[in-house]
């Protein structure tokens, strides 16, 4: 047991590095927020209720793309009864932002830009290329 | 219960050939099924074009059609001929039915331009060989369709197609198009491409792109094999030719001479 010391130095350094976030944070008085996300102003009522958005959007956009590409279906009948046209940029990108709303929130979680982007066109591309 | 090697080998043959025999009617009766079908049963229902070349001819030059087709679907312009994308497309008369072709040929009939696109095949030759099912044959219209979601840009589709109807994007093709449609998607690099019949346009209710623009209406396009429509009233009384029938792809763009 002579190298306890080391033994237990090494611990306090491991914690010490995996609480470091918080402890900078402490001592900066700054305090983490999540994202500002900009929500849309022409719209109450998003097409589903806003938990299940948060958790599962992406199951529902998969569920749109595949009615509407492999079934050749088109409306989506929400849970409130309202019909929406399952679009991505006509409905999804009426009232969110890329930007504001969507980046906001995959850069904070961390989770990787996906790959919608690649084809699908956001309003200020359409009115860049309009000029 | 005690049981000799003998009943045991009987008893397992018995099993494999009541089970060998359950599979071989089930096949049996699938294909009497297809054949009832097509034989008794509703005739599917199959879009398709005919392409009146004695209208378009009036109008030499005129490339709408195509115009209409690039601007509704985002289809961009590249310098380098090797990565153009092409829907429709023109090419002369002559070769496009080379095999038709005698040296008495009207030149002018041989030169003419002619507008070229997915021929939506009976039995599409690219469907069979794309291995993720990316590209398939709709059962409601018999529009060979497209997932570009699913595409992984193998190219087997390119190889197989006789008509050489699918594109490739070599390149990312966005900042190759001249004016974006903001209701339909463009494509990423690494994708097929071809017509789809202006799907997104049928499911609105509208005719293809190109049909509506032609100016002449040498584009006429239903369902070919409702004989009340009115494709199938004009394919009935013309004669028309299609592009290299003598595959067995079926291709349902027609031709009218």
């Amino acid at each position: 047991m002579r190298d306890r010391v080391w033994v237990i130095a090494g611990l306090f350094l491991f914690v010490g590095l995996v609480t470091y976030p918080m402890w900078h944070d402490l001592l900066a008085h700054t305090v983490s927020r999540p994202p500002q996300l900009v929500l849309p102003r022409n719209a109450k009522q998003c097409v589903a209720p806003i938990s299940y958005m948060r958790t599962s959007h992406m199951k529902l956009l998969m569920d749109w793309r595949r009615q509407v590409v492999r079934d050749n279906l088109h409306k989506y009948v929400a849970f409130d009864g309202k019909v929406y046209d399952m679009k991505f940029s006509g409905t999804c990108l009426k009232c969110h932002s890329r930007q504001d709303f969507c980046d906001r929130c995959h850069n904070y979680a961390g989770v990787r830009t996906p790959y919608c982007w690649n084809c699908h066109l956001t309003p200020p591309e359409v009115t860049r290329s309009a000029r | 219960m005690k049981i000799t090697r003998k009943e045991f080998l009987k008893i397992s043959g018995a099993c494999l050939v009541a089970l060998s025999g359950k599979k071989a009617l089930a096949v049996l009766d699938s294909g009497a099924n297809r054949q009832a079908s097509s034989s008794t049963g509703k005739v599917r229902k199959q879009l398709g074009m005919v392409v009146d070349t004695r209208k378009c001819a009036k109008a030499q030059g005129c490339t709408k059609c195509i115009d209409a087709c690039v601007q509704a679907h985002n289809i961009p312009s590249f310098p380098n001929p090797a990565h153009q994308i092409k829907w429709i497309w023109e090419r002369p008369f002559g070769d496009l039915f080379s095999s038709y072709e005698t040296q008495y040929l009207e030149p002018s009939l041989k030169d003419q331009s002619t507008p070229v696109l997915c021929n939506h095949c009976d039995n599409p030759p690219c469907v069979r060989v794309c291995p993720t099912a990316a590209t398939w044959k709709r059962e409601e219209d018999g529009i060979v369709m497209m997932d570009w979601h699913r595409c992984i840009g193998c190219r087997y589709c390119m190889a197989a197609c006789p008509y050489g109807a699918r594109s490739f994007n070599w390149v990312d093709p966005r900042p190759h198009i001249e004016n974006l449609n903001p209701n339909f998607p463009t494509r990423t690099k690494g994708v097929v491409e071809k017509c789809t019949f202006c799907s997104e346009r049928l499911a609105a209710g509208q005719l293809p792109a190109c049909v509506e623009a032609c100016p002449e209406r040498a584009l006429i396009f239903g369902d070919v094999n409702d004989p009340k429509s009115e494709i199938g009233q004009l394919l009935a009384k013309s004669y028309t030719l299609r592009r290299r029938p003598e595959l067995g792809t079926g291709p349902n763009i027609y031709y009218l001479v």
